[in-house]
């Protein structure tokens, strides 16, 4: 493979061979969060069990290369964790699994804390669940907090069509 | 696959280059006979280039690249015509030595408008001849545009120009030994060149400038270049810039033949083989290397990361690969939606081109597109959303 120094090696294992890739069938939980017109979507399918365990994540992005590494290493870093675990999960976090990313890729770790939360609030509604690390989460926010101006990519945040 | 961004310097140029490094190096300003020496292999360079495009060469200057050409030319006219006007008109694809100088133009008492651009990526010239008002002092219009391939009707906006007394100027840095070029039949005023995309070194690049056209100067100085352009000369730089125009026009005719069938080779194995994508620019007039091809539902920097793990070299217009975030300037004009401009990718193809390259970038980017899509959340199925 040739070498490449836009990103680390950690990350480029991560987008050239991303794992869990893909949707699960009648997910308990579907996030969707980005625009294809913002350069990345990413989508969350979930899978939660009786104790309230993530026993499968899979994930389908549209994206640049940190986006699919970012979305690939978050959905590992919460496969068997229990929901409240899998929401404390940071981009912070998610950048530091992989290894650090370029400062303009950061916001793909965003993107995919995100997206994480996006289908845990779809399992929350549909099963009148409330979690502590959902408080104060607003599935319709702007992700604005990158400082990229106004009517610039972002929001509307969640979907899970 | 990526000739347009820049090329490798032909063994000839490289040849001709080296003795002007070690033996040759006397300074051309000086008197004695290695100066003078060198003074002679400028000329001569001078005289290469000026051929190529149809020019005498005491129209030939010399500069540091393709940019400088384009700085030279905005600055020097906007503070030489200042009398006259104040008033420059452009176009909204141009390459960022032209827009960013126009910018920082604006900041000081000049007046810019940015014509659009068709479909195709070919300048609206009813917008550009309505622009014109009696302030106007340039017409600047690339003759292809560097991300799509579309070659301007340079000569038709020459005739816009002058009709209105109005000069024109030309970056002509990915024409140059692409398309044949002659200055005084396209009615051209002043016209950017560059050395390094055309099999040349880097560094170096060139202005024309018509005799009686008379920009300010932009790097002042010594007297070099006719006392227009300040700075010790580039010495093997310019002689390899030569040896490439001299090899660019004897190739002219047969490099434009074997780099558009190549091209429309590659472009008919990608429309055969992989669904979904559409072809950018004008499908003609157009660049003979390029191919600017948008593939849908994915976004371009990972089709150019996962081409590079196979060592294939491609540019793309998506957002996520540019600094700036930005999606290209270019795609935006042309009014491809912003989402298919993520998907976008340049290929270039060269004189060093082969059909197994071809067959070989082909059979890795259907494996690499269908992979993309496979993990894009977005699809044929669904469509964007």
């Amino acid at each position: 493979m040739a070498e490449n120094t836009l990103y680390n090696e950690k990350v480029m294992e991560y987008f050239m061979n991303p794992k869990n890739v893909g949707e699960i069938e009648n997910p308990d939980g579907k996030g969707v969060y980005g625009s294809p017109v913002c350069g990345d979507m990413m989508m969350i399918t979930i899978k939660v069990d009786e104790n309230d365990v993530l026993t499968d994540v899979k994930f389908k992005t549209f994206g640049c290369g940190s986006a699919i590494a970012s979305s690939s290493m978050a959905t590992e870093m919460i496969i068997g964790k229990t929901v409240e675990e899998a929401l404390a999960v940071t981009n912070k976090q998610i950048v530091e699994e992989l290894g650090g990313l370029p400062a303009v890729k950061i916001h793909c770790s965003v993107l995919a804390e995100h997206a994480i939360k996006c289908a845990i609030y779809d399992y929350a509604q549909k099963n009148g669940k409330t979690y502590k690390g959902l408080e104060g989460f607003d599935p319709n926010a702007d992700d604005d907090d990158e400082g990229e101006g106004e009517g610039s990519c972002g929001g509307p945040a969640c979907g899970t069509n | 696959m990526d000739y347009s961004a820049t090329t490798p310097v032909k063994k000839e140029v490289l040849d001709a280059m080296i003795p002007y490094f070690t033996e040759n190096f006397g300074n051309p300003s000086s008197l004695y006979s290695i100066g003078l020496k060198s003074k002679a292999a400028i000329t001569e360079a001078r005289e290469k280039l000026a051929h190529l495009i149809g020019a005498d060469p005491a129209e030939v200057f010399f500069t540091g690249s393709g940019s400088e050409a384009d700085n030279w030319t905005l600055f020097g006219i906007s503070d030489k015509l200042k009398a006259k006007g104040n008033h420059i008109i452009t176009t909204k694809v141009e390459h960022h030595a032209i827009l960013h100088s126009c910018e920082f133009l604006q900041k000081h008492g000049v007046d810019v408008t940015y014509v659009g651009v068709e479909k195709d990526g070919t300048v609206d010239l009813k917008e550009l001849e309505n622009a014109i008002t009696d302030k106007t002092i340039l017409i600047s219009v690339m003759m292809i545009n560097n991300e799509v391939g579309t070659i301007m009707p340079i000569k038709e906006i020459a005739e816009i120009a002058h009709k209105h007394g109005v000069l024109l100027h030309t970056d002509a840095v990915q024409a140059l030994g692409n398309t044949p070029i002659n200055v005084k039949e396209m009615g051209i005023d002043l016209m950017s060149m560059s050395a390094h995309k055309i099999y040349g070194p880097k560094g170096v690049g060139a202005l024309y400038i018509r005799k009686g056209v008379n920009p300010s100067n932009y790097i002042h100085g010594g007297a070099q270049e006719n006392k227009r352009r300040a700075s010790t000369e580039n010495l093997a730089g310019i002689v390899g810039f030569g040896v490439a125009a001299e090899l660019a026009e004897k190739n002219l005719e047969n490099h434009i033949k074997t780099c558009s069938e190549l091209r429309d080779y590659f472009i008919s194995q990608v429309e055969e083989k992989i669904p979904n994508v559409y072809i950018n620019g004008n499908r003609t007039r157009r660049h003979p290397g390029n191919a600017s091809i948008t593939f849908e539902y994915i976004e371009g920097e990972s089709i150019l990361l996962l081409l590079d793990s196979v060592g294939v070299s491609v540019s793309t217009g998506s957002a996520c690969s540019s600094a700036s975030l930005t999606p290209s300037h270019v795609l935006t004009a042309m009014g491809i939606p912003v989402e298919r401009i993520h998907g976008t990718v340049r290929f270039t193809v060269g004189d060093f081109t082969t059909k197994e390259d071809i067959d070989y970038v082909v059979e890795n980017l259907v494996k690499i597109i269908a992979r993309l899509r496979e993990i894009s959340s977005v699809n044929e199925k669904e469509g964007w959303k």
